[in-house]
């Protein structure tokens, strides 16, 4: 059983879910983010936020596969202070739906005082509904834009231990365990993480606060990226514990602190959901072997992720 | 003392609230005091996570209760959080017209919330106000948003328009949902519908394509004026549960033809005449 605490599924196909599904993953956590290209109406904001706390959760329910959302404005859209200020009023109704997990992906694009100001706004949000935070880490200067993502957690009185720093890679993932937060790592194709770098990283550091994500969107990347991470893991020797928690069990801790994910959710699912928005888990009825062990039997490259 | 919906509703989530239910009832009664619009959001918000998801346990003399107090009103299978999310909203005293509340709900609800909203439809103020809102949700891709306004709830029988009505009934049949859970199907046929109906069918075995049996359940009264005893022959041919449905439509038709039809499956019309066969238990596999 896997987690990806990172995907954007509304910028994903069925045949995603179903490969998901088959390769084991049995939740995933959909932050919210830039789709690509500028809204310019609060209304398709609210309406986008809308449809991650209902229709993609139920779509992604409909393979066996449960669904999560973090909610908040991303940084490249907050640089629109007319459309920013129009969510701001918005999010705190979205930040109480059913399963949103957290507040994010928020921090910064680059680093302007826009992004500073409703970065810090959010903060104070997810302070004040004890909501964990995910913080997308710049593509840009990157270092030191994660190192200021911290400092600004710290001023704004977040407790590390409830902050996901996510898109680390080999440059900021010391300061950032150091500093007592999560570090997640994208493996994402070309600009991000690659599996091999991953599981490098994992030799080194071992399982203790990090999470792997593939971050699938509508660019070039692999919504398979955790479950070939783990098996390109396995096959370097990598222990079992240290798998089971960078690829489940940590992600599950660190949202789970918002009371809207627990591992029953899909092991024992209430009888309303099994009714109306989730039609169960053929891997965990015994049905069919995750089809990534194959991949991985026939192939070993066929794993990577560069 | 008149027992309202919110009486019961309050009833029996107190029952299972445990702690909780305490902070249930004040937040209910702020409801219904003036509380604002933010207020009533923030407490829906919260009802799941102080109520909890589980099934609403009910006896069969709470529905019968729910029955006497609004009638058409099925409770069966609602949930804790459901339940509490209709009784906030029914409890909920505002300065808008109801509709307006309700569509900036609807506008911003997950799936939970929608489905919830929707049950409860039957028994809010201004129902008649409701229309629009209502239309989005049989819109829905989500089959449980659908299924929440199509079945086991009154307000499509009491309030749609023939063609809302007829449309609600064949989407339902579109997305392989049930016919026999609908309230009023039977009352509400009528030969526009049947013709819509029979046109699927011919549509979908076209396509080489089966139709749910369910379907001759709307076409039976009108298999004569529509010309259909050829199709029912068809469905007489088919599998066994097609066969009961045939029989099940061609007794609600009085014509020579259609006895004459009948007489060809003595056993299926045994079973129908006997009433160890009829629209609710067909696709159940409850008939011997």
């Amino acid at each position: 059983m896997y987690i990806d605490p990172h995907a954007h599924m509304i910028s994903r196909t069925t045949d995603d879910y179903e490969a998901m599904a088959a390769a084991g993953i049995v939740a995933l956590i959909e932050p919210a983010f830039w789709v690509g290209q500028p809204r310019t109406f609060v209304g398709t904001y609210v309406d986008y936020l809308s449809s991650i706390v209902g229709w993609e959760r139920f779509r992604a329910g409909q393979f066996g596969i449960r669904h999560y959302c973090t909610v908040g404005l991303n940084s490249k859209e907050a640089n629109n202070e007319e459309l920013a200020e129009g969510v701001m009023e918005w999010l705190p109704r979205f930040a109480l739906k059913e399963g949103v997990v957290a507040i994010g992906e928020i921090g910064y694009d680059e680093q302007t005082e826009l992004e500073d100001k409703y970065f810090r706004a959010q903060l104070a949000l997810a302070r004040d509904l004890q909501l964990p935070v995910m913080v997308h880490t710049p593509h840009r200067d990157k270092k030191r834009g994660t190192s200021r993502s911290m400092d600004v957690c710290e001023e704004m009185g977040i407790d590390p231990s409830w902050v996901v720093i996510d898109h680390n890679n080999e440059e900021t993932v010391a300061e950032t365990l150091d500093r007592g937060y999560w570090a997640g790592f994208s493996i994402y194709p070309s600009t991000k993480m690659g599996n091999a770098r991953m599981v490098e990283l994992l030799k080194q550091y071992g399982g203790d606060r990090i999470i792997v994500d593939s971050a699938c969107d509508w660019g070039i990347s692999d919504c398979l990226g955790v479950a070939k991470t783990a098996q390109l893991a396995r096959q370097h020797g990598i222990d079992e514990d240290i798998i089971h928690k960078v690829t489940y069990a940590n992600a599950l801790e660190v949202y789970g602190k918002s009371g809207q994910i627990r591992d029953s959710d899909w092991l024992d699912p209430p009888g309303i959901d099994q009714r109306t928005l989730f039609e169960g888990n053929s891997i965990l009825r015994g049905g069919r072997e995750p089809r990534i062990e194959t991949l991985g039997a026939q192939s070993g490259d066929s794993l990577l992720i560069e | 003392m008149t027992i309202a919906p919110i009486d019961l509703l309050s009833e029996w989530i107190l029952r299972q609230a445990g702690d909780k239910g305490a902070w249930f009832m004040s937040q209910l009664h702020s409801m219904s005091k003036g509380a604002s619009e933010q207020e009533l959001h923030i407490f829906m918000g919260l009802i799941p996570r102080m109520l909890g998801k589980q099934d609403l346990v009910l006896t069969p003399a709470d529905c019968q209760q729910a029955e006497q107090v609004c009638t058409g009103w099925r409770p069966q299978g609602w949930s804790m959080d459901g339940g509490a999310r209709v009784a906030a909203l029914v409890a909920y005293q505002g300065t808008r017209p109801f509709a307006e509340t309700f569509k900036d709900l609807r506008r911003t609800a997950d799936a939970g919330e929608m489905i919830a909203l929707y049950r409860g439809l039957s028994l809010y103020p201004e129902p008649e106000s409701l229309a629009f809102e209502v239309g989005e949700g049989l819109r829905s891709n989500m089959r449980a948003v659908f299924e929440a306004i199509a079945h086991n709830n009154p307000y499509p029988r009491d309030r749609f328009d023939e063609h809302r009505w007829n449309h609600m009934v064949l989407k339902a049949l579109f997305v392989g949902s049930r016919l026999s859970p609908i309230m009023g199907i039977d009352e509400r046929a009528n030969p526009e519908l049947a013709r819509i109906l029979l046109d699927y069918a011919h549509e979908r075995w076209a396509a080489g394509r089966a139709v749910s049996p369910e379907l001759w359940r709307c076409v039976g009264p009108f298999i004569d004026s529509l010309g259909a005893l050829d199709d029912m022959q068809r469905v007489l041919a088919g599998t066994e549960v097609e066969r009961r449905a045939a029989v099940l439509a061609l007794s609600a038709s009085s014509s020579a033809q259609a006895r004459s039809l009948l007489d060809t499956s003595p056993e299926a019309a045994r079973l129908v005449g006997e009433g160890r066969v009829d629209w609710n238990n067909l696709l159940q596999g409850e008939a011997a």
